[in-house]
């Protein structure tokens, strides 16, 4: 199995704060990398990091065995390959949902309008949202702008899809039917990388479970390992504090 | 939500009685109001009537006779002011939008464009609107350059563009840095080019929210065609001014102004409306 994405050694820093310290990471075609951890650990920077919306410090990022670290590449170029599904929906609140979801397959993909509004008729009918075409954004609930930003980054086919925790931004109700779309792509096969809170979920879908603190990743490994039956203290730690939130 | 009332429901007894103390309540509001205006607006409607200079004001400010002699010459002007209007804010909308999106880009290959552009918005929108019409109205024929109009008319809106233009591309801008860094980021993330980000998804919901205070913009420009008066322009200012200083009479100017404000205090209106909703619309949004 070929890795999709590797990290090595990156290192992030927002002027004097050190956010990413020397974090290497493999995630293999077809799998799901879950990161877990406190608000500030990194997660959000990191995804950021790989999308190339912020830069990195110092190490290399790989994808698909290409160098994207280097300040020569393309980065609209890169990020066609890229899905990133981010906390707070970010639609576009001017455009409609069929809109939102055919800008990037036309403008950027060169898909006749047609064709794109084929493709993403297709994945709203899976999604359940395809009723909602012509609406605009604020009309919808915060699970189907979810979804709807989901099917957004998917409609582009990407090799690899960022979720930054795609949940945290809404009720308890709605958050199922988001994490059952999500689970919908990990069983296609969709290579994915996620920041989570929802431990539940992370067990269900994760091949690889990291845990970071500090801007590094202190111990990964399967769900079951690193989520029932972790050894450094300050996993344990943290997930005595999930734990007792009631989020385990 | 209506289907969703009981039909066979009916005001209980208690309700009926608070809907007639309501009702009781609102009549006398309403009389109190009516008395009180009638009052304050009828004392001031004596005392400006019985004042001792009402006569003199009512013959020099208010002759309906004479306003109604210089009246098409006026409104022949003020067809000046609208036409001014229209053509300059058409070229005031091309010029600022192309200023605005010099002053945001991060194009390196623009870095003295976008001084440029800068430069520009500071001289323009800090120098007197008038010390500008001055300058290119009677500065730039005195030149003698071939090819360029000393028509006063062109060279009065040109003026008036180029001041407005500095304006109106500072209100396209803070529209522009409005839109959330998190939109940009969407879009960048989808492989939209900046360019693309920009026309695609800044740019539309920049411009949508500064219609309003561009309506705003748009009214001072229709009053302050009127300065292009000073070159001799006959618009309705002038016209006025023409009629005023021939008869000593300042009923002309009275009249210019009505129909200035026959056309400003609906436009105004319109903003005020246009400002209102989008408010209520960002309040549902609860993006406030």
């Amino acid at each position: 199995m070929s890795n999709v994405l590797e990290l090595v050694d990156i290192r992030k820093s927002f002027g004097s704060e050190l956010v990413l310290k020397d974090l290497s990471l493999k995630v293999p075609e077809h799998t799901a990398t879950v990161l877990i951890g406190a608000s500030g650990s990194g997660k959000s920077t990191l995804l950021r990091c790989i999308n190339l919306l912020e830069s990195i410090d110092d190490g290399q990022i790989f994808l698909d065995g290409k160098e994207i670290s280097d300040p020569l590449i393309n980065v609209d170029e890169v990020r066609r390959r890229l899905g990133m599904v981010f906390q707070s929906f970010n639609l576009f609140p001017h455009k409609t949902v069929l809109e939102n979801i055919t800008l990037s397959p036309i403008k950027v993909h060169g898909k006749s309008k047609d064709e794109a509004n084929t493709h993403a008729m297709h994945l709203l009918r899976r999604f359940d949202l395809a009723d909602k075409a012509d609406q605009y954004p604020d009309r919808l609930s915060g699970g189907q702008q979810q979804r709807v930003a989901i099917i957004r980054s998917l409609a582009v086919s990407p090799r690899l899809l960022l979720l930054d925790e795609v949940t945290s931004a809404l009720d308890p109700v709605l958050v199922n039917e988001v994490l059952s779309a999500v689970r919908d792509l990990k069983s296609d096969g969709m290579t994915m990388v996620l920041a989570t809170h929802e431990m539940g979920f992370a067990t269900q879908v994760a091949d690889e479970v990291c845990f970071l603190e500090s801007g590094n990743i202190v111990e990964r490994g399967t769900a079951e390992q690193v989520l029932h039956n972790p050894q450094n203290p300050k996993t344990q730690e943290f997930l005595k504090r999930v734990y007792q939130a009631g989020r385990l | 939500m209506s289907e969703n009332q009981d039909s066979a429901w009916s005001p209980s007894s208690r309700e009926k009685e608070r809907r007639k103390s309501r009702r009781a309540i609102s009549r006398k509001q309403a009389s109190i109001a009516a008395a009180s205006s009638i009052f304050v607006l009828g004392t001031l409607a004596v005392i400006l009537v019985t004042s001792p200079g009402w006569e003199t004001v009512k013959t020099t400010f208010f002759d309906i006779e004479y306003g109604k002699e210089v009246f098409p010459t006026v409104i022949k002007g003020l067809w000046i002011n609208l036409q001014l209007t229209f053509i300059g804010g058409a070229a005031i909308g091309v010029i600022a939008l192309g200023l605005a999106l010099l002053r945001t880009t991060k194009s390196p290959a623009l870095t003295p464009f976008r001084f440029l552009a800068t430069a520009y918005v500071d001289i323009f929108r800090g120098a007197p609107l008038i010390l500008i019409i001055l300058l290119v109205g009677f500065g730039v024929p005195a030149l003698g350059l071939k090819g360029v109009s000393s028509n006063v008319i062109f060279l009065g809106t040109v003026a008036v563009v180029l001041t407005y233009s500095a304006y109106v591309a500072e209100v396209i801008r803070s529209g522009i840095l409005s839109i959330h860094p998190s939109q940009r980021a969407a879009a960048r993330s989808l492989g939209l080019t900046s360019g693309q980000t920009m026309r695609f998804v800044v740019l539309p919901q920049a411009i949508r929210r500064v219609v309003p205070p561009l309506l705003n913009d748009f009214v001072s420009l229709l009053k302050d065609t009127g300065l292009v008066s000073i070159l001799g322009v006959t618009d309705a200012v002038r016209a006025a001014q023409i009629n005023a200083s021939r008869t000593f009479n300042y009923t002309p100017y009275v009249v210019a102004a009505i129909l200035f404000l026959l056309i400003t205090i609906p436009m105004t209106r319109y903003t005020d409306r246009a400002i209102r909703q989008r408010t209520s619309a960002q309040n549902s949004e609860g993006s406030i």
